[in-house]
């Protein structure tokens, strides 16, 4: 039994392997894409200039507001309608970096605003512009801030990447839908998919951990 | 040098700052003393437009800003005229990521474009100048309040400004180490540097500034050189400022 099991995760293997890049994939495109996407609005929101800031909340208060599944019918299956016609792999990375651009905005805002006024104004003092004030002072003190609650949001990606298996992306999920189609081994075939998403989860936070004692370096040193 | 004209500052419709004029000849030490809500803090922090004026003229060294004009189109000016007039705040707002030398060459590097080398070279000096030599690599939060404030010295020397504006720079500190903070200031008196000083170290002020501004209700109610306005002041409210202030010491001296 133990010994069947074990000979049909080793078979599938390299199905699982290839739906395994794909969820990586769309993990680190959705991060990727969510970040920029996500430091814009995030900027939009602290403007001054009032219509950006509204224009970025409604965002996110959309984007947080619906289920991300919702958000992936409408975009795979809804935008034909209209004659837009995305393949799955562009459809659930759009989805998944829309969505994920919502959080990483309210993350870094939050983050952003978080740092004292006075560094602001540090950064004035010796003639620097707002970009470099952003750039070089407040940015990698507000990274720090944002780092825990970025490294959640990133993990909690890379297991909603598996939503996509409803729109035929072939990713790890989907792979496993389709051996056990095949083989009716269910409950081999689904934990052994887990296990692969937790391997996944474990590196990402290994990093995550790894950053965070980086940024946190001028508290310990010296 | 510098030369300030009709600077005024409303908050909420409060004035703070009532249409000021001041003129700072380089190489002179101002004191700028004062009860709390006076505006001598606005007005230091209006002079490198950290606080936006609503009306008036600054000029320093050959950078001129018109607060009656739009200040939006004047933000190159601006940023030219706070390279010249460094700021040593209060609460020092040193960089905490960076390390004391990091913090130094911050506005060399970025600002100035100075190479880095260049840049590291003269930071050592000014480090050392305000008695931090070996301590380049500490981040501030091993410092203490007293060689923080340094660094932020430093950090505004680097820039090489025409004029040193310090914003109450002892304030925020430890009583024993306000000392070495002042000793700091008054050595860069002695190479004759223009500095604006806003401060409640009243002896300080005597023994260091070249004159003495007495800032009352958002005006410039007395000035006048340092040791005769302590001994001596014109004024009903500096008087009753200085009494207040000095205590019993003030009938001393």
């Amino acid at each position: 039994m133990i010994a069947e099991s074990l000979q049909l995760v080793v078979d599938s293997a390299p199905f699982l392997l290839k739906g395994a890049g794909y969820t990586v994939l769309l993990s680190v495109g959705g991060m990727f894409f969510g970040l920029v996407l996500g430091f814009a609005l995030a900027l939009m929101r602290l403007s001054k200039i009032l219509p950006l800031d509204w224009l970025a909340r409604i965002y996110v208060s959309f984007f947080r507001g619906t289920p991300l599944l919702v958000q992936l019918f409408v975009i795979y299956f809804g935008l034909p309608q209209i004659g837009i016609e995305l393949d799955p792999i562009p459809a659930s990375l759009i989805g998944l970096s829309l969505n994920m651009a919502a959080y990483v905005c309210e993350i870094l805002r939050a983050a952003i605003s978080s740092i004292d006024l006075g560094q602001w104004e540090a950064a004035a003092s010796i003639g620097m512009t707002r970009t470099q004030a952003m750039r070089r002072a407040i940015l990698p003190q507000a990274l720090r801030t944002a780092l825990p609650p970025l490294g959640n949001s990133f993990i909690s990606l890379v297991k909603d990447t598996a939503l996509a298996a409803t729109i035929q992306v072939p990713e790890l999920f989907r792979q496993a839908q389709l051996i056990t189609a095949r083989t009716f081994e269910v409950f081999t075939m689904y934990l052994a998919v887990a296990v692969v998403y937790w391997i996944l989860c474990s590196i990402l936070a290994h990093f995550q951990n790894r950053m965070e004692a980086r940024v946190n370096q001028h508290d310990q040193e010296h | 040098m510098i030369v300030v004209e009709g600077l005024t500052k409303q908050f909420k419709g409060q004035t703070v700052l009532n249409g000021i004029d001041l003129s700072v000849q380089p190489g002179e030490v101002v004191a700028i003393i004062g009860p709390s809500g006076s505006g001598k803090t606005t007005f230091l922090r209006c002079l490198n437009l950290l606080e936006t004026p609503d009306a008036g003229r600054i000029q320093i060294g050959d950078i001129s800003i018109d607060a009656n004009r739009p200040l939006g189109g004047q933000q190159g000016a601006i940023r030219r005229l706070r390279q010249q007039a460094g700021f040593v705040f209060q609460n020092f707002n040193l960089f905490p990521h960076r390390t004391a030398l990091e913090n130094v060459i911050e506005g060399p590097v970025i600002v100035k474009k100075t190479p880095r080398d260049k840049a590291i070279e003269l930071a050592r000096r000014l480090l050392a100048k305000v008695g931090l030599a070996g301590k380049e690599d500490a981040y501030p939060r091993r410092l203490s309040g007293g060689q923080q404030q340094r660094v932020a010295i430093a950090r505004a020397l680097a820039m090489e400004p025409e004029v040193i504006l310090f914003d109450e720079p002892t304030s925020a500190l430890d009583p024993e180490l306000v000392g070495e903070v002042l000793e700091t200031i008054r050595s860069l008196a002695e190479e004759k540097r223009t500095m604006i000083i806003v401060t409640h170290e009243m002896s300080f002020a005597r023994d260091v500034a070249n004159r003495v501004i007495f800032f009352d209700k958002g005006v410039i109610v007395e000035q006048g050189e340092a040791k005769a306005l302590f001994a001596n002041p014109k004024e009903e409210r500096t008087r009753q400022f200085l009494r207040k202030f000095l205590g019993t010491a003030a009938g001393q001296e």
